[in-house]
């Protein structure tokens, strides 16, 4: 897995890319919480994700959490086909915000 | 007649993951499921696997055995350990509408498989789940 962040516009961009699984994903979680932590709203980049495990699903959701108790700002983008099914499945689908697009947030 | 397609032993830790996603592939290929039905059958494998290393022997250590069998009208995924065994009525995955984290793995497994079953080892050591694809 490969998690890197980058400021564009207001968010935070965390970028998982890879596969996001359960000997990765406390990693994945760290960077997520520690942006949420440094009060930036946080949109979480997973367009390069290959494979993603319900643990990595519960570190998306701890961050949706998080963010929603600081009041911030909390979205997935680009979700890749491997992740959208997994995202289906949990039917979590329905309770994030999704976007193609960063720029379709920061327009928001 | 039934065929073991891959027999596998490995240690309970998550670097073992992605290996035991490329023998699931593999072994899946072999039996002629269709790519998308492989990738379901991945993420049942790979969860139950991580149930075994979290739940069944939390952060100790011990071996697991992957096997995959093609017998007729179905394609078994088995995984067995060799930790105390686990009331299986205990195994359920959580309400979906009750968002937090974790709880989800019970409930993929479930979603992707056919059929599940848990069975317990001899005087209460070890534990197999059986997780099958039916042919149609």
């Amino acid at each position: 897995m490969e998690c890197s962040t980058r400021q564009e516009g207001k968010f935070m961009i965390v970028t998982l890319a890879g596969e996001v699984d359960l000997h990765y994903s406390p990693e994945a979680r760290k960077q997520i919480l520690a942006q949420l932590n440094d009060k930036n709203h946080v949109l979480v980049d997973l367009s390069g994700v290959e494979y993603i495990d319900s643990s990595g699903i519960a570190s998306l959701v701890e961050g949706f959490q998080l963010a929603r108790s600081k009041q911030l700002e909390f979205g997935l983008v680009g979700v890749s086909e491997a992740a959208r099914q997994v995202l289906e499945l949990a039917r979590l689908d329905k309770v994030f915000q999704i976007k193609a697009t960063i720029a379709e947030f920061i327009d928001h | 007649m039934s065929q073991t397609l891959i027999k596998k032993r490995f240690k309970a830790h998550t670097y073992q993951l992605k290996q035991l996603r490329d023998w699931v592939r593999e072994s899946a290929g072999k039996a002629g499921l269709t790519d998308e039905r492989i990738e379901q059958v991945v993420i049942g494998v790979n969860e139950a696997c991580m149930n075994i290393i979290e739940h069944a022997y939390n952060e100790t250590s011990g071996d697991i055995i992957f096997e995959v069998i093609q017998a007729p009208g179905e394609i078994i995924f088995q995984l067995t350990d060799f930790a105390e065994a686990v009331d299986s009525s205990c195994i359920k995955s959580r309400e979906l509408d009750d968002i937090r984290p974790g709880g989800l793995g019970v409930h993929f497994i479930h979603e992707v498989m056919d059929k599940v079953e848990y069975l317990s080892g001899k005087n209460g050591k070890g534990n197999t789940i059986k997780m099958i694809i039916t042919l149609t």
